[in-house]
């Protein structure tokens, strides 16, 4: 009965390829902008907070909040604010996107080796040079592994918000009636393989960033 | 966005009220009538279920995770198929994999259970694993020099320097379960998803059964993470450092 669904979810595929298109589109284009504008807000309160040194608990309060948040009810709130439309997901998104990028860019400057901080210190360099040539460049693979946990995340979550009339492809998953189960389990790979390959694009950028410094100790 | 601020007919379309507080009327974030007329009636069984839900598919999902990761742990062969079952079963949305599970498993606890469990593999598993390898050398060539057998070295050595990792992803996986089990009221009526749903499928939103139900599901996470804070504290005196 499972193997069937999975031959019918496939088969729901090349019958359905601009449905399944437009759907994704929308949900790429809310995961999108809720995470460039969760790194908009948290990238640069992380960066500095974890160059400071400080802040420890707030960059720890604020991970542990972060997973304690249920979607479902950040997306009931972002309607009950807002109103159901785009913005009302997309906040609840960038809610969900803050935690995981402003933690890991607090660890990632945070835990710079000292000794190499205070070296190009003493060559000169100004705190903002510190922070982006030194600091930014050695904590890149554990900021982006940040914005990767947020990327998968926020992929995930868009799906719910189709329940409430988000749109995308969770509205696809939420209407079985209409779609039919192999309907809603094309939505479900293509949701998935969405957020594979985001995982995979930002795991790409991350390797490359580590292969580009020496292992730190 | 205006459409709740003006009462539509009298109020929101709540059922059972009677008569309705001005707060209630108006659809207030925190209407303590409410919160007082149906903590007993509505919240707290709602709560109970989330918290039975929660300890089933955690308790269900540690012991799957132990015996894989004793597995991948012992034949290294099969870490990376393990793995990367695990990480499959995490990417399916929960609300496809309800769905995929109902021709099997019917709309019961079961199906959710089930679904629950799988997410929680992908946690546990990990921080099994990494807690294990990350076991120094000179700790097990020790042990052996003591003549320690393997079986030995695990209970005695491998298994409490894991436990920190171990406890640490117990919590995460804890906090994660209780936040996805909202999702489970897409199935059935059941944990404090239930009540969340029906707040938001309410006509204008019913915005103090959200935020309360919401605020009870946040608080059971902080909780659920400080009590296992404190148990793995309790349970590695020799790890009181971190």
């Amino acid at each position: 009965m499972v193997a069937s669904t999975f031959v019918d979810a496939f088969r729901f595929m090349p019958n359905h390829v601009s449905l399944l298109l437009e759907k994704t589109g929308e949900t790429a284009e809310l995961a999108f902008a809720a995470l460039a504008i969760g790194l908009l807000i948290a990238l640069p309160l992380g960066l500095w907070l974890g160059h400071r040194h400080r802040g420890l608990v707030l960059a720890l309060g604020v991970s542990s909040l972060g997973r304690a948040l249920p979607s479902v009810v950040l997306i009931g709130l972002g309607i009950g604010i807002l109103g159901v439309g785009f913005w009302n997901n997309t906040v609840a998104l960038v809610v969900l996107a803050i935690p995981p990028i402003l933690t890991n860019a607090y660890f990632a400057v945070e835990g710079v080796d000292r000794d190499a901080v205070e070296a190009a210190r003493g060559m000169g360099l100004s705190e903002l040079q510190i922070l982006t040539r030194v600091e930014l460049p050695l904590g890149l693979p554990l900021l982006l592994a940040g914005l990767r946990i947020a990327a998968v995340f926020v992929i995930a979550t868009a799906t719910i918000a189709g329940l409430f009339g988000g749109g995308g492809l969770g509205d696809i998953m939420a209407r079985q009636v209409t779609y039919g189960l192999s309907g809603v389990f094309a939505a479900a790979f293509w949701v998935a393989a969405l957020a594979l390959l985001a995982a995979a694009a930002i795991g790409l950028g991350q390797r490359a960033a580590s292969r580009r410094m020496a292992p730190r100790t | 966005m205006t459409g709740w601020l003006v009462a539509k007919g009298g109020g929101p379309v709540i059922p059972d009220f009677g008569q309705p507080s001005a707060c209630l009327k108006r659809n207030g974030w925190f209407c303590t009538d409410w919160l007082t007329k149906h903590w007993g009636d509505t919240l707290q069984p709602a709560l109970v279920q989330h918290i039975q839900l929660t300890l089933i598919a955690v308790g269900i999902g540690f012991a799957i995770s132990f015996l894989l990761a004793l597995v991948g742990f012992r034949w290294r062969l099969f870490d990376g198929p393990l793995g990367g079952f695990t990480d499959l079963l995490y990417a399916i949305p929960s609300i496809a994999l309800f769905q995929l599970l109902v021709p099997l498993t019917g709309v019961t606890v079961t199906t959710v259970e089930i679904a629950l469990v799988s997410y929680t593999l992908f946690i546990l598993y990990r921080t099994m694993i990494a807690g294990l390898r990350a076991v120094p050398d000179e700790v097990l060539e020790s042990a052996r020099g003591m003549g320690l057998t393997r079986l030995q070295t695990f209970f005695r050595v491998e298994l409490p320097l894991a436990a920190p990792a171990i406890l640490a992803g117990l919590r995460i996986a804890t906090v994660a379960t209780i936040s996805i089990a909202t999702v489970a009221a897409f199935l059935i009526d059941d944990g404090l998803g239930a009540p969340i749903f029906a707040a938001i499928e309410t006509p204008d939103l019913f915005k103090t059964e959200l935020l309360a139900t919401g605020g009870l599901a946040i608080l059971l996470a902080l909780v659920a993470d400080a009590l296992l804070a404190a148990l793995q504290r309790a349970l590695t005196p020799w790890n009181r450092l971190r």
